[in-house]
């Protein structure tokens, strides 16, 4: 059992009560919900005649089922009109905080609570969403929840929840150019499996981790569910403390200097014991690309799709199932795989770093023309800083679309979908079948850079070879 | 489908119904209820929905269309289950379906809660006895009678011992597993852990 890691602290301290069946109750520090798992939930609470307990803990936004083409309202989508609507009654009658389209503060919501500075080290932060693993990059203790519990925290500001093992995955050295967190996620879990986490808190730490930036931790702790691990965390170091500085609701003055000795105070330390470490070298990372459908199936990019020979018998079920959605060969090359859409933005890699990344490879180039290119900035934040800076002229003139903020054709619950069975080439998190909006349409996650690059060439391509020019 | 959908309620100690087999590891539940089904603000029609995308790709022959499926409650899965998005709206379909409870390898974490939480108890069996039961229920439908207590699943010519967390196990007994209320008794707990927070004293007003 794990002893002294950020993570024990921070359940320990955050721990109302040992309930009747084992599990533990948890206080949490902060709740975020959004339009698509929360109206149940506040029809639970009218149901059973209850209240919000603590409201100023909650803070809403919309990011689902926004369309990000027009976004003046009402919305073409009946639905989706519905749904936004609901949740601002809801906020309304509850008194709870809720960022809307236009309010400067909209977007995904794990884009806009961190630079909001809502999001800080030692928190609990929980949301309808198994992307809140995000904040842990934060050195909170984040993780998404079902309706259900949503309701929980709404009534009683506390869950139900069993404790989890610790492992933590040590990444030694440092990422090479043209290498990025993404592709070092995607290879964490293409070697750990996409269950290897279940049951366990992910604690991602060495050298490789210390050197990325905040934006970049976001990408590797948001995708810790895609390993399996329903919670991802980085230990706290100056690089968080100066990112939260300054935000909207980060401490200020003294309170600012109390809540630094504390956060210091919360790391990991060195007689920490852990139920299992795991050590990589992130200098052997490549460019990394999905092949088939699930995120751990994924290869370097100058590498061939494995053979079933090659695979555990345990992996070789899925492989087979990839193959034959993903029209692939066992063998074959995923470099050249023509693509047809190029998205970049999502939760994952939709932050300003990540369209800063993109848009120096695009700059002075075009997109291909075989391919519809878009981006959508992960918040209205995001989108206003990439206008200052020009980022949207490069996109534009590349012959990338320039969009509004929200999740889009991360899960396609607005009108950017996929049609058919054609292929994107996504900085997204999930290559799900039919996750992109058409039941036979095809994902390939990569990082922002890699999308550019294979926008511009209309098929998968090493985006060193861009850099490097 | 079941037509007449009922939420359980209380305790949940025996569950007895026909077997469904569904064949596969890490599906996802992006599978289960496609993202557009979640534009809705409540789950009642969910059942309908359920592996839509997965059903229309084989024209009724996957396993919630065969005919011998109808009226099934006990479902048969691999490894995984319920990877990938948080949405309640998965085990919701189900349960509106009309599965009752779920044998598997492993389920996804975030899936596994959901299902406590809704009153699906979940439980696991190694690879091989769930591969021999799917198969066993391809030729023939299987019943099984499931008593909490005991962990036992009971078949017309076999027994098996099931595995359950214990926690949840305790939690559907005593008819705990709707959390809501076994939170709220500790009110007072509650409102004394917010003293122990240095953060809700920093000063960044919400």
């Amino acid at each position: 059992m794990s002893q002294d890691t950020l993570f024990d602290k921070v359940w320990d301290l955050h721990k109302v009560s040992s309930l009747p069946g084992g599990s533990d109750q948890i206080f949490i520090g902060l709740h975020l919900i959004h339009e698509v798992t929360s109206p149940q939930a506040f029809g639970a609470l009218k149901d059973k005649n209850l209240k919000v307990k603590f409201p100023n803990r909650t803070v809403a936004t919309v990011d689902h089922i926004v369309p990000t083409d027009n976004q003046s309202g009402p919305f073409k989508d009946n639905l989706a009109e519905n749904m936004i609507e609901a949740l601002e009654k809801n906020c309304q009658k509850h008194k709870i905080r809720f960022f809307n389209i236009g309010s400067g503060n909209q977007g995904i919501v794990h884009v806009v609570a961190p630079e909001l500075g809502l999001t800080q080290p030692g928190m609990t932060i929980a949301c309808g969403d198994s992307h809140t693993s995000t904040h842990g990059a934060f050195g909170s203790i984040a993780f998404g929840i079902g309706t259900s519990q949503v309701r929980d925290v709404l009534a009683t500001q506390t869950i139900a929840m069993n404790k989890l093992k610790v492992r933590q995955i040590w990444c030694e050295n440092q990422l090479s150019n043209g290498v990025y967190a993404k592709d070092l996620v995607l290879h964490i879990i293409s070697k750990l499996g996409v269950k290897a986490g279940v049951g366990f808190a992910y604690e991602f730490a060495g050298p490789a981790i210390d050197a990325l930036s905040m934006e970049e931790r976001m990408t590797i702790c948001n995708m810790s569910i895609e390993g399996g691990a329903r919670c991802g965390y980085i230990n706290p170091d100056e690089k968080t403390f100066a990112y939260i500085k300054n935000r909207l609701y980060s401490p200020k003055n003294e309170h600012w200097d109390r809540a630094l000795l504390w956060w210091k105070s919360l790391k990991s330390d060195g007689n920490s014991i852990y139920d299992d470490v795991i050590k990589l070298d992130a200098s052997r990372v490549e460019p990394t690309v999905t092949w088939g459908i699930t995120p751990g199936q994924s290869i370097g990019v100058n590498q061939k799709i494995p053979l079933l020979a090659d695979l555990s018998p345990n992996d070789q079920y899925i492989a087979e199932e990839a193959y034959q959605y993903m029209d692939f060969k066992p063998g074959q090359s995923i470099k050249d795989t023509p693509v047809d859409v190029c998205f970049i933005g999502s939760c994952t890699n939709g932050r300003i770093s990540d369209l800063r990344v993109a848009a120096k490879v695009l700059k002075n180039k075009k997109v291909s023309y075989k391919v519809k290119a878009f981006v959508v900035p992960g918040s209205e934040k995001v989108a206003c800083e990439a206008k200052k800076e020009g980022l949207d002229k490069i996109f534009k003139e590349s012959g990338f679309q320039w969009r509004e903020p929200g999740c889009s054709m991360c899960l396609a619950m607005n009108s950017d979908k996929l049609e058919g069975n054609q292929v994107s080439a996504s900085s997204s998190n999930r290559n799900f079948k039919g996750r992109q909006g058409s039941p036979s349409g095809r994902t390939l996650l990569m990082s922002p850079a890699m999308v550019a690059a294979a926008a511009i060439n209309g098929k998968v391509s090493d985006v060193r070879e861009f850099l490097n020019k | 489908m079941n037509s007449e959908f009922l939420s359980p309620i209380g305790k949940i100690t025996q569950i007895n119904g026909k077997c469904i087999s569904l064949v596969g590891n890490d599906i996802d539940t992006d599978r289960i209820i496609p993202a557009r089904f979640l534009k809705c603000v409540s789950f009642d029609s969910l059942g309908k929905s359920v592996f839509e995308d997965d059903r229309e790709t084989l024209k009724g022959r996957h396993p919630f269309d065969l005919e011998k499926n109808k009226n099934a409650s006990i479902l048969i899965v691999n490894s995984n289950f319920g990877c990938g998005s948080s949405r309640e709206h998965a085990p919701q379909a189900l349960m509106r379906w009309g599965i009752k409870a779920i044998i598997g390898e492993s389920f996804a974490e975030i899936f596994y809660s959901n299902c406590i939480a809704i009153g699906i108890p979940c439980f696991t069996l190694p690879t091989k006895s769930i591969q021999d039961i799917q198969k066993y229920n391809d030729k023939k439908s299987l019943f099984l009678e499931i008593d909490l207590k005991k962990s036992l699943a009971k078949a017309e010519d076999l027994n098996f011992q099931l595995d359950i967390k214990e926690s949840s196990k305790k939690m559907f007994l005593s008819g705990e597993w709707d959390a809501t209320s076994t939170l709220l008794e500790n009110e007072n707990l509650i409102e004394k852990k917010i003293n122990d927070l240095p953060y809700l004293k920093f000063g960044a007003d919400l």
